[in-house]
């Protein structure tokens, strides 16, 4: 058909040319060092390079990414699952919540030889988890559901700020967990290894596919709760896995790199003019979006101060508070 | 003939107040029933316990013959379409994709098989019934408030189910489309299908092949348009403020004032 042939090319472009961005930007990360650009080609012939490439840049620049696109994953799935268009992982609790999970766990004082394993990634990354979860829960609970905007933040900051003193309560208690989650709670890329892509590529392999299965679900509910439940749609158990996904995806991406605000708000945002309103597409395209935002934002951050590096999430905070602003004053406009 | 959905002595209640108050009605195959009363009568609340949207305290809703507990959830989409009073998307949603949407029961589970041929017919239909080809590619934020509410009937009507339950059909609609409306919802009852739907607009609800009216949670009377006892219950329903008279061989409502 003819009208669907106008509406999926522009995601096709979009998809082509985040592809391509993705490629582009792995290959920046690969480059820019603390010294300044060095070609990657240059390691075949240079060890130390080679190590700095490999073992540094390689693991940091995919991290980045992975965090990226859980986060433009878990905004795009929060924006469809509460009908809110100002819905992501940050402002829902579900980042604070994740922040508070992995504190506890670090309070008890996990050795750094166990944090940096794959088991001990997991492991944070299963707390995180539980974490995002409770966070969202009780967001809704104070918000009484997601339908009313301005609720919804409120109780996303009230939760935010309230888990995030808790947070501070565990830092200030516990000498371990300060010492850690000071780089978590700016959020930093700095520290990503091939354990921590390896998690998060394994928590992306899980939740995007599930998401995409449940795309038309999250279609339906756009025309409200009462059409997506006459259409069939089993909502109880449907958005229980998809908050699951949101809190699985948040949880991977926090117990990795720390608090990365907004890219989760601004990816679906971005992709959404091309994409439509089908989730499917969306969904794909956020997590995409995402993955280029974060890739970005790490190459950035390795510039603006250089030889100093700003932490990740300190930039995400600045560029996407005032891109909230925005949003919301194009709102009531 | 056994009825095609029927709903007996349901009764709800919103905190203290008594919002159906052993409400019956029955609606057989291939009959348009439009359900008529004042503000606050109850109608929306038994349309939502008949739609299986709301758990009645009491009383039992039973879909061609069965309870309505007793069906799945998929089972019950393809039999039973629904259109309510809050009429939202995506503002960036194409009316086709809204319209599509209608056909979700048929296509695997959680509409993972995505659209056939069959589908693709009847969201034409449904857009063509709807005087709503033209828009089919534009976004529902660019849409008025009828255009929204016909994507919606077109949405309900793609469900091409043997119920349909349709809560305030034209609000917002102009004289035209609550014509072409009137057309498709007797269409719709002369192919078998029946059809529940609230209505306002009483010119438009004697159109309809039965009224039920309602009151205070209760209905009062269900029958056929021409019963002068309907048209009794009716004036008196809303406090005599219209009378229903006969001019050439059809039925008018005249305002009393």
């Amino acid at each position: 058909m003819s009208g669907d042939t106008t509406r999926v090319s522009p995601a096709r472009m979009t998809l082509a040319g985040l592809i391509l961005a993705l490629v582009l930007l792995g290959l920046v990360g690969l480059s820019i060092g603390s010294s300044g650009w060095q070609s990657p080609w240059e390691a075949s012939t240079n060890v130390g390079l080679s190590q700095i490439v490999w073992e540094i840049r390689a693991p940091r620049t995919l991290g980045a990414m992975l965090v990226g696109a859980l986060l433009g994953l878990g905004g795009a799935v929060a924006q469809g699952l509460f009908r809110n268009p100002l819905a992501e992982p940050y402002l829902l609790g579900s980042s604070s919540g994740a922040a508070l999970g992995m504190a506890l766990m670090l309070s008890f004082g996990m050795p750094d030889a166990l944090i940096s394993s794959t088991v001990g990634r997991m492991g944070l990354t299963g707390v995180a988890f539980v974490g995002a979860v409770s966070g969202v829960s009780l967001t809704l609970m104070l918000a009484r559901g997601a339908a009313h905007t301005m609720r919804l933040l409120l109780g996303g900051v009230v939760v935010g700020v309230v888990l995030g003193a808790l947070t501070q309560l565990l830092m200030v208690w516990s000498a371990p967990a300060w010492r850690i989650m000071q780089a978590f709670m700016l959020g930093h890329t700095a520290l990503l290894s091939w354990q921590a892509c390896g998690v998060m590529a394994a928590v992306l392999c899980l939740t995007l596919p599930v998401a995409m299965v449940l795309s038309r679900v999250l279609d339906a509910l756009s025309l409200g709760e009462d059409v997506a439940r006459t259409l069939g749609i089993p909502l109880g158990l449907t958005r229980a896995v998809l908050v699951g996904v949101l809190a699985l995806s948040t949880g991977a991406a926090v117990a990795q790199a720390g608090l990365v605000a907004f890219v989760g708000l601004v990816a679906p945002h971005l992709v959404r003019s091309r994409a439509g309103a089908r989730h499917g597409a969306l969904l794909s395209l956020s997590t995409l979006m995402g993955a280029v935002l974060l890739a970005a934002a790490d190459v950035l951050s390795r510039l603006v101060l250089a030889p100093q590096e700003l932490p990740v999430g300190v930039l995400t905070a600045v560029l996407g508070g005032t891109y909230l602003l925005w949003l919301l004053h194009r709102r009531r406009a | 003939m056994s009825p095609m959905l029927q709903a007996r002595g349901l009764q709800v209640r919103f905190g203290e107040r008594r919002v159906l108050n052993d409400a019956t009605l029955s609606v057989k195959a291939g009959r348009w029933v439009a359900l008529v009363g004042p503000n606050g009568a109850g109608k929306s609340t038994l349309m939502r316990c008949m739609a299986g949207l709301l758990k009645p305290a009491a009383g039992e809703v039973t879909l061609q013959g069965r309870r309505l507990s007793d069906w799945s959830v998929r089972q019950r989409a393809r039999a039973m379409s629904w259109m309510g009073q809050d009429v939202v998307a995506d503002p960036d949603m194409s009316v086709r994709d809204a319209v599509s949407l209608g056909r979700l029961p048929y296509q695997g589970w959680l509409g993972v098989a995505g659209e056939r041929a069959v589908d693709r017919q009847a969201i034409e239909q449904a857009l063509q019934d709807t005087d709503m080809v033209w828009a089919s590619q534009r976004s529902w934020g660019a849409l008025s408030g009828g255009e929204r509410q016909r994507v919606s009937l077109a949405r309900a009507l793609a469900v091409q189910a043997p119920v349909m339950l349709l809560d305030e059909p034209v609000a917002h609609l102009d004289a035209p489309h609550q014509r072409l409306l009137a057309q498709v919802l007797r269409r719709e009852a002369s192919l078998g299908r029946s059809v529940i739907s609230v209505l306002h607009e009483l010119p438009l609800a004697l159109q309809a092949d039965e009224l039920a009216i309602m009151r205070e949670g209760q209905i009062l009377t269900q029958g056929a348009r021409d019963d002068p006892s309907v048209h009794r219950a009716l004036e008196s329903v809303f406090d005599h403020a219209v009378a229903i008279t006969r001019v050439d061989d059809r039925w008018v409502v005249l305002p009393q004032f």
